[in-house]
């Protein structure tokens, strides 16, 4: 919200670093799929590059890094978010879920095995995103009709265009596991 | 991405005063600014995160109006209950901005505050942009410029506003609360932008040591009466070509007053003020209303590109106006 200050109007060639003394690292505590991490990270780094770089949770996919594409979806404080756009030093004291989460003692979630039911996938690359984004979609009731499915789906593109059977799977998971 | 330190603003004073230090920025989404570092757009060498203040994140609705926070999320806004029975317009533009995930996580201050989608403005290699670099030139002058403004443009930058929300909230006559050291200053929405003129890198009338810390809407018989129609090259997940916010009062089949915001065409919210005095008293009329339109437009500006801007917005005020007086008030 500072944009009248010089931060808009700089040249990005200028080489700026921060004064002496102020840190630019940050201790970072965050507990993903219920384990808790305590990481000294840049500041810069994402909550995307800290979850398949650090932790090691490469399901979570890095494909447009600009908030366009959707393959980044997790889940912060149960609300479905894009860790591509989300600073690590933001998710600080969160709980986050990934697509690493959501199976319980090796039973698939419902959307997963819903997904795998309707062959909605291709190459993959969006398949957890989209499972993120449609488990979120379903709890919050936005999964109604399919008019109201492809609308609150809209966020997750896939490039391999499985619509129809990914509108299918949500669908058919919906009316197996509710709004809950 | 150049490094920056971090710090967290214990109290609106702190963001306030983070405001007026060179090479700072605030963060709330990110949503925007993680993008304009990412490109280099803009390179602060310090963000304070405001996500701590609370008290700018709420949702408060009277019979006088609504007061949403800064802080609020689009999502929160958007499943708002009085905002959807009172000020249908804001709840169906929020709806159809961006995707849930970013709804999620964007502030309404911070929607505000975003910036032209001018994909010279956005280039990942440097290209002239009085926006982003002052005295640089304007690529869009000679280059593409079909997505361009037709109104408020100057020969300095051809950019368009890119929020849907702001256009809802213009139509609406809501005022943007701002603090600074002083205290607060209240700023009409449609005041709040500024035209480029010859100084387009600022958008807005925030200075330096000013965050936005609400804003608030007028409750009226013609917010409840209001709609927001969105034109755009795909069904969802897209910026408007061209978009109609309207707010009516009606007297039986008449109209007793009319409120249009145009988004997608001007560098601010574009408010018909002369189309409006003319619709009142008339009907819902599709040929009574093109009538009543024809002022407004002859003041559009089009370029090479972006003419049949001026048929489309037409067509979405005229079936934005025809929806909103079918609607049950």
């Amino acid at each position: 919200m500072a944009q009248d200050s010089d931060v808009m109007q700089r040249p990005a060639g200028e080489a700026l670093q921060p004064a002496d003394g102020e840190p630019t690292r940050f201790t970072v505590s965050v507990r993903v799929n219920g384990d808790a991490h305590r990481l000294e990270l840049d500041t810069r780094i994402t909550l995307l590059d800290t979850l398949r770089d650090a932790l090691g949770l490469t399901g979570t996919k890095k494909a447009c890094d600009r908030g366009e594409c959707g393959a980044c979806t997790v889940h912060i404080d149960g609300r479905r978010a894009l860790s591509c756009m989300t600073l690590a030093v933001l998710a600080d004291g969160k709980q986050v879920t990934t697509i690493e989460g959501l199976a319980r003692n090796g039973q698939l979630h419902a959307l997963q095995a819903a997904l795998i039911e309707h062959d909605a996938l291709q190459c993959g690359y969006c398949t957890p995103g989209q499972i993120m984004s449609a488990v979120a979609c379903i709890r919050e009731g936005h999964a109604g009709s399919d008019e109201e499915i492809r609308e609150f789906m809209s966020g997750n593109i896939c490039r391999c265009s499985a619509y129809p059977q990914i509108v299918a799977a949500v669908k058919a998971a919906a009316s197996k596991i509710g709004g809950d | 991405m150049r490094p920056f330190a971090f710090s967290r603003a214990a109290d609106i004073p702190t963001a306030v005063a983070a405001t007026a230090q060179p090479g700072t920025a605030l963060i709330a989404g990110g949503t925007e600014l993680v993008n304009w570092m990412k490109e280099g757009i803009v390179v602060p060498t310090r963000l304070v995160d405001i996500n701590g203040l609370t008290e700018l994140a709420a949702i408060d609705a009277d019979p006088r109006g609504l007061r949403i926070g800064a802080l609020a999320r689009m999502s929160d806004v958007a499943e708002h209950e009085a905002v959807r029975r009172d000020f249908p317009a804001i709840a169906e533009a929020l709806e159809r901005s961006a995707s849930p995930q970013l709804r999620n996580m964007a502030s309404m201050g911070g929607n505000l505050m975003q910036r032209t989608r001018c994909p010279y403005f956005r280039a990942e290699t440097d290209l002239p942009c009085n926006k982003r670099r002052p005295g640089s030139g304007c690529a869009a002058l000679e280059g593409e410029d079909r997505s361009m403004a037709i109104f408020g443009w100057s020969e300095h930058c051809l950019a368009t506003h890119p929020s849907d929300v702001a256009v809802a909230l213009a139509a609406l006559d809501a005022v943007v609360h701002v603090r600074n050291t002083f205290g607060t200053r209240q700023v009409a929405l449609v005041d709040f932008y500024q035209l480029p003129g010859n100084a387009p890198e600022r958008d807005s009338v925030l200075h330096a040591g000013e965050i936005i810390a609400a804003i608030e809407v007028p409750a009226s018989p013609l917010a409840k009466r209001s709609h927001y129609l969105k034109v755009r090259e795909r069904a969802s997940y897209e910026f408007a070509l061209v978009s109609a916010a309207v707010a009516l009062e009606l007297d039986g089949k008449r109209i007793r007053q009319a409120h249009i915001a145009l988004g997608g065409v001007a560098p601010k919210p574009w408010r018909l003020t002369r189309a409006e005095d003319a619709l009142a008293g008339g009907s819902l009329e599709t040929s009574a209303l093109r009538t009543a339109l024809e002022e407004s437009f002859a003041e559009a500006k089009p370029r090479r590109h972006n003419g049949f801007k001026i048929e489309l917005a037409k067509r979405a005020v005229i079936r934005a106006l025809q929806t909103a007086g079918e609607k049950a008030s």
